[in-house]
Formats: C-alpha cells, structure tokens, sequence
C-alpha cells in the first residue's frame, strides 16, 4: 500500500508540475510557414494518392522480403536513390517515354515476380527495380504545389516512399510460415491484376 | 607524368572546375532568422532548427560518422562544431550575405550517397570531413545571422544546438549493435541521398 501511495504521491507531484508549467510564459511563435508545413504534408501523401505507385512500392518490399538478405534493405536503398534520379531527369526537362504504362508495368512485373518467387541474382533484381524507379521518380516527384517548399515536399515524398516500402517489408515477414508464401503469393497475384488495369488504362 | 595520370588529372580539374561553376549560379539569398523571443542565443538555436537543409546535412554527417565508429564519432564531435564556430565568426566578420544551395544539396547527395554504402573511412579522414563541412555550414550560418542582424551571441547557441545534435545523434548511431538498426541508418542516408538529388534538381529549374 505504501508502494501505491508513493506512486500516486510521484503522479500527484507530475500533474502538478504539468500544470504548474502551463502557467509560464512562453514565446508565441507566429512565425509557421504555412507553404513549408503543407510541402512536408503534400509530400508525404503524394505517393499514396495513387493506387499504381502504392502498389509497385508495397511490392517492392514484398520482393525484397522473399528474396531475403541482402537484397530485403537492398532494394528499398537502391529505389529512392534511382527514383530521385528519375525526379532529377524530369526536372531538368529530359523526357522518358511512356512513364505511365512504365508506372503501370512495375506492377506488372513487380507482382509476378512476387506471384512466381522468382529469385534472380542480386545485381538484376536491383536493375529491375532502379529501372522501374525512374519512371515513378518522374512522374510523381516534380509535383510540387506552388508555394510549398521543395526541400520538405521532396523530404516528406521520399519518407513516404520509403515508408511504403517497409510496409511491404511488414507484409513479407510472413514468408517465414508455410502459410505465408501462399499468402504472399497470392499480394503478388492482386498487385499483378492492379498493374495490368492501370496498363489498359495507360494504353487505352 | 605518364599519359594516363595526366588524363586523370585532367578530368578531375574538369570536375571540380564543374562544381566551381555551380557554386557561382546565383541563388536567391535566404537568411530565415525567426525571432525565438528569448534573446539572442536561442535565435541562433532556431535558426538552426527551422533551416531543414542544414539540419539534414549535419545529421547526414553525423549518420556517416556514427557508422565509422567510435574514433571517428570523437573526432567528428570536436571538429564540427569547433568548425561550426570558426567559420561563423568567419561569416559574421565578413559581414556579406553569402548563400550556397548547391553546396547544401550536393553535400546531401555525397555524405547520403556514403551511409547508404556504408562506407568505412578512416576516423582522420571523417575528422577532415566533419571540419570542413562545419567550416562551410558555420560560414553561411555566421552570414545569415549577420544579415538578420544577429552577433556572436546568436552564433554561439547555432554552435551550441550543433553539439547536443551531433552528441546525441552519434551517441545514438555508435551503439547500435543489431544489423537491422545499421542498415535502418543506411536506409536513412539513402533517403538524404535522394533528397538532394530531387533539391539538385529543384535549384536546377529555379524553384529550390
């Protein structure tokens, strides 16, 4: 009991700490740069507002826990990398044909090497995978919205792509189970079909 | 000096002639300075915090160094904000509005480019790494305050808030002992890497 009251003695003098620190003055910072908050946020949600790219970089995580050590933290590296190379290209206005029906062919592609297990060398699933990220870096990371500052929209773009990704990790850990390479077999087979209707779309 | 020494000889003239170039485009001048409302040091100590470039920069550095290991960790937490200071009061005396988005997004690009590889340089060569970026960052560090009005005071907590950064940061990245949490830094510096790609590409077309 002694132990108990200790306890709720130690909250009490918290709670009151807290609101004794409420009462003291503080500077009032009016000086929030509305643009720089909204390019961080603009950033962080431009990968995730379009289904092809969500799809191609959950896959890319989901390959990269099939294919295991090192290729797991490997392909996750190698992709922001050649994705802002792709960005850089577009921003000094060199063209790369086709980037939508290349967006929508990573996940194609992407989902049946997940559906088919497939296990290339090392160095050629990186070229897959860099190859696939130019086109995304193209065309999803030059949209910046007037106003909004580029470093943190460029910053909230690659954490969320990078955040996308690990969640495609998250997904693969279950190769681990019997069950689990059905499973994922199955995220590869769905990617796959996703791919295939936004390649109609970008063909049609 | 036989043919082949001199041809790469040549291209490395060639390529830091290339970067002499970039670091003389002209970029709009940006000193940023919010006032904190409690005096100068902490204005300095902001104006760190909200300048989100030099921020990364020196937390790329510190990735970097932090990967390196301990030696490298010590010499990196003297030299960059001894460097810090040196080249601020530099910037400070020279009292001209200096501003290099170039240098900040290629540094990005170098120092992420080399903790994503995971690069194990020697803690000399770290060392030299951490004092010349210091050097550089502190100078335009040192320019802004003075644009913005602000005296050594200022400089002093940027030089400050420089140290708790790179303390607790290495402190952080030097005892990681999993795999997974060194890959996770790596992980990172690939993603300072492609920032600056993308800022390159942004000053490039004008809107950096």
């Amino acid at each position: 009991m002694r132990w108990g009251r200790d306890r709720l003695g130690g909250r009490g003098g918290a709670v009151l700490a807290l609101l004794g620190s409420s009462v003291l003055p503080a500077p009032v910072l009016a000086h929030v740069g509305p643009g720089e908050v909204g390019g961080f946020l603009t950033g962080l949600g431009h990968p995730v507002s379009g289904l092809d790219h969500v799809l191609a970089m959950v896959a890319v995580g989901v390959w990269g826990a099939q294919l295991s050590a090192p290729a797991i933290w490997m392909l996750p590296v190698a992709f922001p990398m050649t994705m802002a190379v792709g960005g850089l290209l577009a921003l000094l206005g060199l063209p790369l044909p086709a980037v939508e029906v290349g967006i929508a062919l990573s996940a194609v592609a992407l989902g049946g090497l997940v559906l088919g297990r497939v296990r290339p060398p090392l160095a050629l699933a990186l070229a897959i995978v860099g190859a696939f990220a130019l086109f995304h870096g193209h065309a999803h990371g030059t949209e910046l919205p007037a106003g909004e500052s580029a470093v943190l929209y460029s910053l909230g773009f690659v954490i969320s792509t990078g955040l996308l990704h690990a969640g495609g990790i998250a997904i693969g850990l279950v190769e681990r189970w019997p069950v689990g390479h059905v499973l994922l077999r199955l995220a590869g087979l769905v990617v796959l079909l996703g791919g295939l209707y936004f390649l109609l779309r970008a063909v049609g | 000096m036989s043919r082949r020494r001199e041809a790469c000889l040549d291209r490395r003239l060639r390529i830091f002639g290339s970067l002499a170039l970039l670091a003389l485009v002209p970029a709009a001048a940006r000193a940023h300075l919010a006032s904190s409302g409690m005096g100068p040091f902490y204005d300095g100590v902001l104006h760190l915090l909200i300048s989100p470039l030099e921020l990364l920069g020196l937390a790329t550095l510190t990735l970097l160094a932090g990967l390196c290991g301990r030696r490298a960790g010590r010499l990196a937490v003297l030299a960059l904000p001894a460097a810090w200071l040196v080249g601020g009061l530099v910037g400070l005396a020279l009292a001209v509005e200096i501003s290099l988005p170039w240098w900040s997004a290629l540094s990005l690009v170098v120092l992420g480019g080399l903790v994503a590889l995971d690069v194990d340089l020697a803690p000399g060569i770290v060392g030299c790494l951490a004092a010349a970026y210091g050097a550089v960052a502190g100078l335009l560090d040192g320019a802004a305050l003075e644009s913005a009005g602000e005296g050594w005071v200022a400089l002093l907590g940027s030089s400050v808030a420089v140290s708790l950064i790179v303390l607790l940061l290495l402190a952080a990245v030097v005892s990681l002992a999993a795999a997974w949490m060194r890959i996770a830094v790596r992980v990172a510096g690939s993603w300072m890497a492609a920032l600056g790609l993308l800022m390159l590409g942004w000053l490039m077309r004008g809107d950096g």
